[in-house]
């Protein structure tokens, strides 16, 4: 039988025949294996349905299309212009948020154990974010959480497996009750209105906390927390009306916002009583003139209207511009952040590596307290050992402008990251309860 | 006292909002013993509808007074087509079957719609703010009341005396009751109950998508607001009494003026507030505040 194969063998004509038929397709194949390395698989979890979808999860499924296809492509502008991570095209699969905690959680667990994807980059809810934080590192699979804002992900416990680029709510509230005692003088007396669940707590929690370390004599007049999609605001609106408050914080966002706005506005509590809106970047181009002049705006963080300069950026709005008509609004720069800092760690742990594809912990290591430019700003992985980020941010106030008929943002004011974040091993609420030690705000 | 004021004003705006979503919900459970979670879906097709058709005659320029007939004309023809499509094409096949199953045929059909409404009107939100500034405005003390609220508490109003009225006093309410109290009995005297039993869908689904068509210029016209509703719009029928309009009509008037004396009172419990009375209600009458026991068939 060896024999008969060898003999075969010696045969020009059949070993053309051979070559062609297998060896040549084989070698091409090895050939285009050796070029292009095995994708990389990224699971993306944003809402697809449901009421945030419009705000949150159209922009980030769209920055996710527009930059997945650019690093494939190789066309993002510098230092991001290697194709994929480290060459390896990413493979992306996209799940849709919607559903309870127990069900973003057993899709995660799908991702990971059924689809077998590298990473998982996602999430807005903070619920979800905190339910998922634990199943991420029981599965040892490394996340990277998106727009979700709470504190408590690395504060209640440290990560090793999951990082969040983008800050935390802490430093929107910081900011915003610097903005506003800059900006109203003499304030005594205030009220909030967020939703009742881990965002809306936290954010007015840090907000409250901020207010009282800078304004010790101001005091809280009504503080209320309607549910989630309430939809119906009038007794709310109502007790805002009758009450004395100078301003209204509110951490609102998506179709909560922007229902609370129109009803709010048909009411002419706007017009009597400022709001200062810390995520409510998101609505402006929905609520346009529809938001009354001088509310203050934030974007969770010195996003879109509030973004620095860079050729980054400019490469980001007119891709993002030209495919959906429409401006990036926040949760698009947020994923834009979460995969540049995923590349960025990923690229440095390949290199690192002498080139070869890293593996996970590689990569976790590579991201730990690492900084790298965004489309709007510069992110250190400074908080949570190295797997929290922060920026500088950005506030300023709402002006409708009617010539041109479209939305601006003016008196921006600036904050330093480390003035309106903690200090490094320092959690949020001590930081806020302890006075703010340790900012450097000049 | 203008605290108080508040809170009776506040009340009656929600109860409207409540009323207007439950109303249709609880006709259907009557008549034809269906707890109907589509009905969340006709108040989403309603929305949107309205969002859409209503908005773009407002743009217009055309009257205000001709926006607001629009607005109940669009909830009617989407009711009219969903609920047949419903009714004929989905419950007529499982009539006489276990309750549960005809539930859980009504919910897929609720998941299936919301799909729909995806695919016809995409993932983005739609407002329809101007019939809130056509409406005006009523200051009473810092209080500035909203036009359209005063006018959705009439509405809901006027729906309620009308809807009790043409159920006691016309011949085809009288021949609903029949159906409602016992349906064989119904039967046997001649009343085509399939009929009945059609009409009644269809005039559900009407109210549910005017209840949408109402509430459009309020909220933000979005994915998923038809989940919010129908569990409020349960509460409020399982305080009345399953299937009885004034039932209806005074479960959303406790629930809502409870939910504003907390908003304003005890913030803290505003949602407690609302499964707090129904818990109350179902424990001292299970059967709801207006529907008698009755004894079951054997």
């Amino acid at each position: 039988m060896r024999h008969q194969i060898r003999g075969h063998a010696h045969s020009p004509t059949l070993l053309l025949a051979v070559a062609l038929s297998f060896g040549l397709p084989l070698m091409a194949e090895g050939g285009a294996q050796a070029e292009e390395p095995a994708p990389v698989k990224i699971g993306f979890v944003t809402f697809l349905t449901g009421p945030a979808a419009a705000p949150f999860g159209i922009p980030d499924h769209n920055a996710a299309e527009i930059l997945v296809e650019a690093l494939n492509a190789g066309t993002v502008p510098a230092p991001y212009h290697q194709v994929g991570l480290g060459g390896a095209r990413i493979d992306p699969k996209f799940i849709d948020e919607t559903g309870s905690a127990a069900d973003v959680v057993t899709q995660f667990r799908n991702l990971v154990e059924r689809d077998h994807v590298d990473v998982v980059v996602g999430y807005v809810s903070s619920g979800n974010c905190l339910a998922i934080a634990p199943v991420a590192e029981e599965l040892k699979e490394l996340t990277v959480l998106d727009i979700c804002g709470t504190t408590r992900v690395f504060e209640e416990k440290p990560r090793h497996y999951v990082f969040r680029v983008n800050p935390h709510a802490t430093m929107d509230n910081v900011a915003a009750a610097k903005y506003v005692l800059d900006k109203f003088k003499d304030i005594s007396i205030y009220s909030g209105i967020n939703q009742n669940y881990a965002w809306g707590q936290d954010s007015w929690r840090d907000f409250r906390l901020t207010m009282k370390d800078l304004d010790p004599k101001a005091t809280v007049d009504k503080e209320l927390f309607p549910k989630l999609f309430a939809g119906e605001y009038g007794a709310e609106i109502s007790t805002l009306l009758t009450s004395n408050a100078q301003f209204i914080h509110s951490s609102f966002y998506d179709g909560d916002l922007e229902a609370f706005m129109y009803q709010a506005a048909a009411r002419e509590l706007p017009q009597r009583i400022p709001f200062v809106l810390t995520a409510g970047e998101t609505s402006l181009y929905r609520l346009g003139p529809k938001l009354a002049d001088g509310a203050i705006i934030g974007a969770r963080g010195p996003h879109s209207f509030f973004a620095h300069d860079s050729a980054l950026n400019t490469w980001f709005q007119k891709v993002y511009f030209d495919r959906f008509h429409e401006q990036p609004v926040y949760p698009s720069y947020d994923f834009a952040q979460s995969l540049f800092g995923l590349k960025t760690a990923w690229e440095k742990a390949q290199a690192k590596k002498g080139g070869s594809r890293p593996t996970t912990e590689e990569v976790i290591a590579a991201f730990e307290g690492i900084s790298f430019p965004t489309p709007s700003t510069t992110v250190q992985m400074a908080l949570g050992n190295g797997h929290q980020g922060i920026s500088d941010m950005a506030i300023g106030t709402y002006k409708f402008n009617k010539a041109q008929n479209k939305p601006e943002i003016v008196d921006i004011v600036r904050y330093p990251a480390e003035c309106v974040n903690p200090p490094v091993g320092v959690d949020s609420i001590a930081w806020l309860e302890g006075g703010m030690k340790g900012a450097k705000c000049d | 006292m203008l605290t108080a004021f508040a809170i009776v004003t506040d009340g009656l705006v929600y109860a409207a909002y409540l009323f207007l979503v439950a109303v249709g919900l609880t006709l259907i459970f009557g008549v034809m013993k269906i707890l109907n979670v589509t009905h969340g879906s006709f108040y989403a097709f309603g929305a949107y509808g309205a969002a859409i058709a209503v908005g773009v005659y407002f743009d217009r320029g055309f009257p205000a007074a001709g926006g607001f007939l629009l607005m109940v004309l669009v909830a009617m023809a989407i009711g009219l087509v969903l609920g047949l499509i419903i009714e004929r094409g989905l419950l007529r096949l499982v009539y006489g079957k276990d309750e549960v199953v005809v539930v859980l045929v009504t919910y897929a059909a609720f998941l299936i719609l919301e799909d729909v409404i995806q695919l016809i009107w995409g993932a983005n939100s739609y407002a329809l703010y101007q019939p809130l500034g056509a409406t005006g405005t009523v200051d009473v003390g810092a209080l500035v009341l909203s036009g359209y609220d005063i006018g959705l508490v009439a509405f809901a109003g006027l729906l309620a005396v009308a809807a009790s009225f043409a159920l006691k006093h016309t011949r085809w309410g009288r021949l609903l009751t029949v159906v409602i109290f016992d349906r064989e009995i119904a039967a046997a005297f001649g009343v085509n109950v399939s009929l009945v039993y059609t009409i009644t869908f269809v005039i559900g689904a009407m109210l549910g998508a005017l209840g949408g068509a109402a509430m459009a210029p309020k909220i933000a016209v979005t994915l998923g607001i038809g989940v919010e509703v129908i569990v409020l719009a349960f509460a409020v029928v399982a305080i009345g009494g399953m299937g009885s309009v004034e039932g209806a009509f005074l479960g959303a008037l406790i629930v809502g003026e409870c939910r504003a004396a907390a908003v304003h009172l005890v913030p803290q419990i505003e949602l407690f507030v609302i499964y707090a009375v129904m818990a109350l209600v179902l424990v001292l009458r299970p059967q709801g505040l207006f529907t008698r026991a009755q004894p079951r068939k054997i």
